[in-house]
């Protein structure tokens, strides 16, 4: 019998944990993340001689599964946007299991790359640009359902993507099935247990707590919609307001409007919330620019002090204005 | 002692080996004790070579020891899956015999009686490469791990001779037991030395790559007491999860 040095013991049990790339164009260049479902692998396009990232489903065995990870695939493949990571190619490996390959995205996951942006309007202007591919993907009758840091990458030159989309939904009578997601969301449910809960066979709520809407929370497929996601929108929100706790950066206190949008946004109620990604990012731009937003009604004493703040350079000029003219008079007086 | 490579006439299921050694049958527990054993003598020798400092000769009695009362005495009735996975169990299972013998104080060799053929030879030289272990019980379990992949090789090179592949399992041999860290010879040196185009090198190597997982999984699952145990391992020694 062979003796195994330590070496080729390593070896064999690393080469256990590569898929199984054979009869395919990829070879496998090392492990990169690992999901609930599967994992991802950065691997090189022999054919194109670039860089891809493989997600590659854990079981070879699970219908349910296969079915999951290829209608991730297939809303990939139907939106087409600067934010969301291009689907090349899906199949299925020699060793039964399923996969899609996307662009490689090189980069930080948003939670690591918010201890380099501790400005809350700087944070808040990284959230629009999160929002822009959710709003996206909503006119093409898509939602996420799984929005949180970990699933936003920023890239080395600033570009945002919104990942992970294993858990997004295809709404009725969208548009999106003529872009190729073809399932229904009787069938994507029906995927689940068909008991109109989001739940998985073996009966696990699919979601992150802390980011899931309530209605999420209960499994309520039925009342999921574009509000889900600004529920989701509003966690993150949320969590860039007080991610000082998580990094130890200061994080100043917020104003109470942005306060108020990131309430409205994590309604209870999803009736009460925004009815869209795009009354929200109105509402965050509006507050950027010093004007008065929709979820927070202002005293006048608060309205009188945003204006000032507002026209601050014009304050100062006219109340030096007036300063200068009252002690002109004063002299003159005399 | 029949390698575990020709042992393809055992049920291999999604089963339990320690039923199989419950079995009424008394062919199906033979064949099962005799799995168990190629399993796990190994690694016992070595753990009591270094853990109880035995010589090289009283190590192989005790191993022959610990091998028939693996079979005569039923050792395996007291074993709880739920409580400890196997390979544990058998340590502790040799510990305490080992203890026994000193207290009982007439530890004999059983001259005369029956031996299991073991290549104690070669568990000797190994067991001299070792490198100075954490502890005993670190070095069984590394122990395990490298007889469960050497045992999964013999596997694979006995499956290639029966399909005619031996050039399957060279290949495989060539890129991922025999070379040095530092030195990994190139598919084009591969392609040239078995005359095949250099396409075929990465196929023939998929194949016996593919093959070998299947073969350790089939190794682990029959060194497992439980299908529960078997992905317990398979994660924790493997990193992969066999669903």
């Amino acid at each position: 019998m062979n003796w195994l040095g330590d070496g080729t013991v390593d070896r064999l049990r690393a080469n256990m944990q590569v898929p199984d790339l054979s009869g395919t164009r990829y070879r496998a260049i090392h492990f990169l993340a690992s999901g609930g479902m599967a994992e991802v692998w950065l691997a090189e396009d022999t054919v194109l001689q670039r860089n891809v990232a493989l997600k590659v489903l854990d079981a070879n065995d699970s219908a349910e599964l296969a079915s999951r990870l290829l209608r991730e695939a297939h809303i990939l493949a139907a939106l087409e946007h600067p934010g969301i990571v291009p689907v090349h190619d899906a199949g299925t490996l020699a060793d039964g299991r399923v996969f899609y390959c996307m662009k490689y995205v090189e980069g930080l996951r948003l939670d690591d790359f918010l201890t380099r942006v501790s400005a809350l309007p700087d944070r808040l202007r990284l959230l629009l640009r999160i929002a822009e591919p959710v709003a996206f993907a909503h006119s093409r009758g898509i939602i996420h359902r799984d929005l949180k840091p970990e699933n936003v990458m920023v890239g080395p030159f600033g570009e945002v993507l919104v990942m992970d989309w294993g858990l997004g939904k295809v709404l009725k009578d969208s548009r999106a099935e003529s872009f190729g997601a073809r399932e229904t969301e009787s069938q994507q449910d029906a995927a689940h247990d068909g008991a109109n809960k989001l739940t998985t066979s073996h009966g696990s709520v699919l979601g992150t707590p802390g980011y899931m809407a309530p209605e999420q929370l209960r499994g309520d497929v039925g009342h999921m919609d574009e509000r889900t996601d600004v529920y989701g929108l509003g966690a993150i929100l949320s969590f860039m307001m007080n991610d000082g706790l998580r990094t130890g950066t200061r994080v100043p206190r917020a104003a109470r409007p942005i306060r108020a949008i990131c309430a409205k946004a994590m309604h209870v109620d999803p009736s009460q919330r925004y009815s869209s990604v795009e009354s929200l990012t109105t509402d965050i731009t509006r507050y950027l620019s010093d004007a008065p937003v929709s979820a927070y009604p202002e005293t006048p004493i608060e309205r009188l002090a945003r204006l000032l703040n507002r026209h601050r350079t014009a304050v100062i000029l006219i109340a030096v204005y007036l300063m200068m003219r009252l002690l002109f008079i004063l002299l003159s007086r005399r | 002692m029949r390698s575990p490579a020709h042992s393809g006439d055992f049920p291999v299921t999604r089963h339990s080996i320690v039923l199989a050694m419950r079995s009424d049958d008394p062919a199906q527990r033979s064949r099962a004790t005799e799995m168990i054993s190629a399993a796990y003598w190994k690694p016992i020798y070595k753990y009591v070579r270094l853990k109880w400092n035995l010589s090289r000769e009283d190590a192989q009695d005790f191993t022959q020891e610990f091998l028939l009362r693996l079979i005569e005495k039923d050792f395996l009735e007291s074993f709880d899956p739920a409580k400890a996975r196997l390979r544990t169990f058998m340590r502790t299972c040799s510990d305490r015999l080992y203890l026994n013998q000193i207290r009982d104080a007439h530890r004999q060799k059983r001259n005369g009686g029956t031996a299991i053929p073991l290549d104690f030879d070669e568990a000797e030289q190994e067991f001299a490469k070792r490198k100075t272990p954490a502890s005993p019980e670190a070095y069984f379990e590394k122990e395990c791990v490298r007889h469960l992949l050497s045992l999964a090789v013999e596997r694979l090179r006995s499956k290639c001779d029966s399909l005619g592949k031996a050039v399957h399992f060279k290949i495989f041999h060539d890129y991922d037991l025999e070379h040095d860290a530092d030195i990994v010879p190139s598919y084009a040196t591969l392609a040239a030395k078995y005359q095949l185009p250099a396409t075929d090198v990465t196929n023939y190597l998929a194949w016996a790559r593919r093959e070998f997982r299947a073969c350790v999984l089939q190794q682990l699952r029959e060194m497992s007491a439980t299908d529960e145990e078997f992905r317990r391992e398979a994660k924790a020694i493997l990193g992969i999860d066999p669903k």
